[in-house]
């Protein structure tokens, strides 16, 4: 409707009309700011709701709804860190972090091979190939996963960290080669083509010129692979059976199951610890995540 | 790129084909196979024809039930999310003042969504005496038994979903943006209402994204797992059973692969069946820009 105030200049209208339309202006932002505000609330309330009751004492917990602890403590993140296994809740962030680091790494490189290869190269199959990616990107994992844990099982990798690495490290999220090949594609290859003709192979132009040029692509992929690997629950759920080996989501899951019915202070303070370093990795580089989403498309 | 040999970029997506043949292709292959056998882990897999699909369909209340509560799911969250995204991404696209704050504050909750830690958070959060009976109550309203009565729980889980419309709200939003000014301006010349240039001007050109999140939100609800395994843990009386969780209980829990595998294979087809329909139906609803229809 802002529309409407700037083409009247060239109409002329009445001024009447234009005073009217500009209190309509002015109610409708007034309506569209309201619902932003009391829809934004209401969204993101559970979540400060939930810092705050993590240093409220237990019995406070159940009676108020405000986030305010009336006497805060850190009681809860004490006895929590602790947890009930022999291990601090320390020692599973070490596990996220041991599984995390090798499985972004290995996305990054495979999906920057990949899409080179797609988006620069004719080769027999390439179509098909090209195809498989879309499919994959449908394809429910439901259905490969049990054939995918016997695989495992029988090749030994069963309580280790592999299940989780290798699939990723061999381009196995379709998702990311789609993006890092779309955003290759709208890159102009006139810097390749010139490094070419002064000598260079095809994998100097890679690492020289196309992976500068990719970055920005490549820092989403890496965020979004942090973020879905430090929630991801059911792969650690399926493949890892040691508690020593626990990655922070098997952890959290555990405490529920082992803390009685009443400490839900500590769960809290767990809870709030665990989705930290996603929510501080967010906040530092949000702009790669709203571009990633925006240009790729994603799940989530 | 001329002067190649023309296989060098067969060499660069080569980790992909290792990748899609080992864990992708031979899995699907094997997952389909296994649905025809009786495999327990101890002993070798036996072949049992269709006994596994038979079985399902005539004497398996507990799949007839988790199917029934799953088609719920997705035709309640999907719809709800989309909705949602669509909606608040309009009212974003209006020339904003603090665009960027709010688009943060609605993009959070699906960035950290998919955590347990959230999982967790909702399991406090509609428990008896949890934050929303304790803000009900503020009203006067009686507290509502949540995770006791079927329909409720099931509805925590959908709610779950729905609070993380963000990402389809940043693609809408982006889709939005994109769209050119000029139409706007020459559909209010001819004297167009707001509603009307909305679903004459504006909805037909976003309907590519539309899709998109469609294809992507269905596919995605099908195979909800965290929700009712942390949340409700399928109750009450298996009314938040989703297929997800059943597949897992067969196969990790009673170790029964043939007939996990089956159900997947059966909550697989049901999926594409829909994504083909989607896809067949979207020559009739989806414009393409530079489309010569229109």
């Amino acid at each position: 409707m802002d529309n409407l105030s700037h083409i009247g200049t060239g109409l002329e209208p009445k001024t009447e009309l234009e005073l009217k339309l500009r209190r309509k202006t002015r109610i409708s932002a007034a309506f569209r700011y309201t619902v932003l505000a009391v829809v934004g609330l209401m969204m993101i309330y559970p979540l400060i709701w939930m810092i705050g009751a993590s240093f409220k004492t237990n019995a406070e917990m159940f009676s108020s709804p405000s986030f305010w602890p009336k006497e805060a403590t850190v009681q809860g993140y004490i006895d929590g860190w602790k947890t009930s296994t022999p291990y601090t809740f320390g020692h599973f962030f070490l596990n996220s972090l041991w599984i995390i680091i090798p499985k972004v790494i290995g996305t990054a490189v495979s999906c920057t091979l990949v899409a080179y290869g797609f988006a620069r190269f004719e080769f027999p199959g390439k179509k098909i190939l090209f195809a498989t990616v879309i499919a994959t990107l449908l394809l429910p994992n439901v259905v490969t996963r049990i054939p995918q844990y016997l695989l495992f099982r029988d090749i030994g990798w069963l309580d280790s960290f592999l299940p989780l690495w290798v699939p990723s490290a061999l381009a196995g999220d379709a998702f990311f080669v789609f993006m890092v090949i779309q955003f290759l594609r709208a890159i102009p290859r006139d810097m390749e083509e010139a490094a070419r003709v002064d000598g260079a192979t095809t994998l100097q132009t890679l690492i020289y010129i196309v992976v500068p040029m990719l970055m920005p692509a490549l820092i989403s992929v890496c965020l979004f692979q942090f973020m879905w690997t430090m929630n991801d629950f059911l792969g650690p759920l399926i493949y890892i059976s040691s508690v020593e080996k626990y990655p922070v989501s098997l952890a959290l899951k555990l405490s529920i199951d082992t803390t009685e019915a009443f400490a839900w202070n500590q769960i809290l303070a767990m809870s709030v610890l665990t989705l930290a370093p996603s929510l501080t990795v967010f906040f530092l580089a949000q702009k790669y995540f709203i571009e990633g989403i925006s240009t790729g498309g994603v799940k989530g | 790129m001329g002067g190649d040999s023309k296989y060098q970029g067969l060499w660069y997506v080569a980790p992909y084909v290792i990748g899609l043949l080992l864990f992708t292709g031979f899995p699907f292959v094997a997952s389909l196979y296994l649905s025809f056998t009786d495999y327990d882990l101890l002993s070798s897999p036996k072949w049992v024809g269709t006994e596994n699909y038979e079985k399902l369909f005539t004497r398996d209340r507990t799949f007839k039930k988790s199917l029934n509560v799953t088609l719920i799911y997705v035709c309640t969250t999907v719809p709800l999310k989309l909705a949602f995204a669509l909606f608040i991404a309009v009212v974003l696209n209006y020339r904003i003042k603090g665009i960027g704050f709010f688009r943060t504050a609605y993009y959070v909750p699906s960035i950290l969504g998919g955590s347990i830690a959230i999982a967790v958070l909702w399991r406090y959060i509609f428990a008896n005496t949890g934050l929303i009976n304790m803000i009900i109550g503020l009203f006067g309203f009686e507290p509502i038994n949540w995770f006791g009565e079927p329909g409720n729980a099931l509805f925590t889980i959908t709610l779950l979903r729905v609070w993380q419309f963000g990402s389809a709200m940043v693609i809408f939003l982006a889709a939005l943006q994109s769209v050119d000014k000029s139409l706007y301006e020459a559909a209010s010349i001819d004297g167009a209402k707001p509603w009307q240039i909305f679903r004459h001007v504006t909805l037909p050109l976003i309907t590519p994204v539309i899709f998109f999140n469609l294809i992507m939100q269905t596919v995605q609800a099908f195979q909800e797992f965290n929700g009712p395994y942390i949340i409700t843990e399928g109750g009450p009386l298996k009314s938040t059973y989703l297929l997800p969780l059943y597949i897992y209980d067969e196969a990790f829990k009673s170790f029964d692969m043939g007939y996990a595998s089956a159900i997947a294979w059966v909550l697989f087809v049901i999926i594409m069946v829909l994504t083909l329909i989607a896809f067949w139906s979207s020559k009739k609803w989806v414009y393409y820009a530079g489309d010569k229809r229109n």
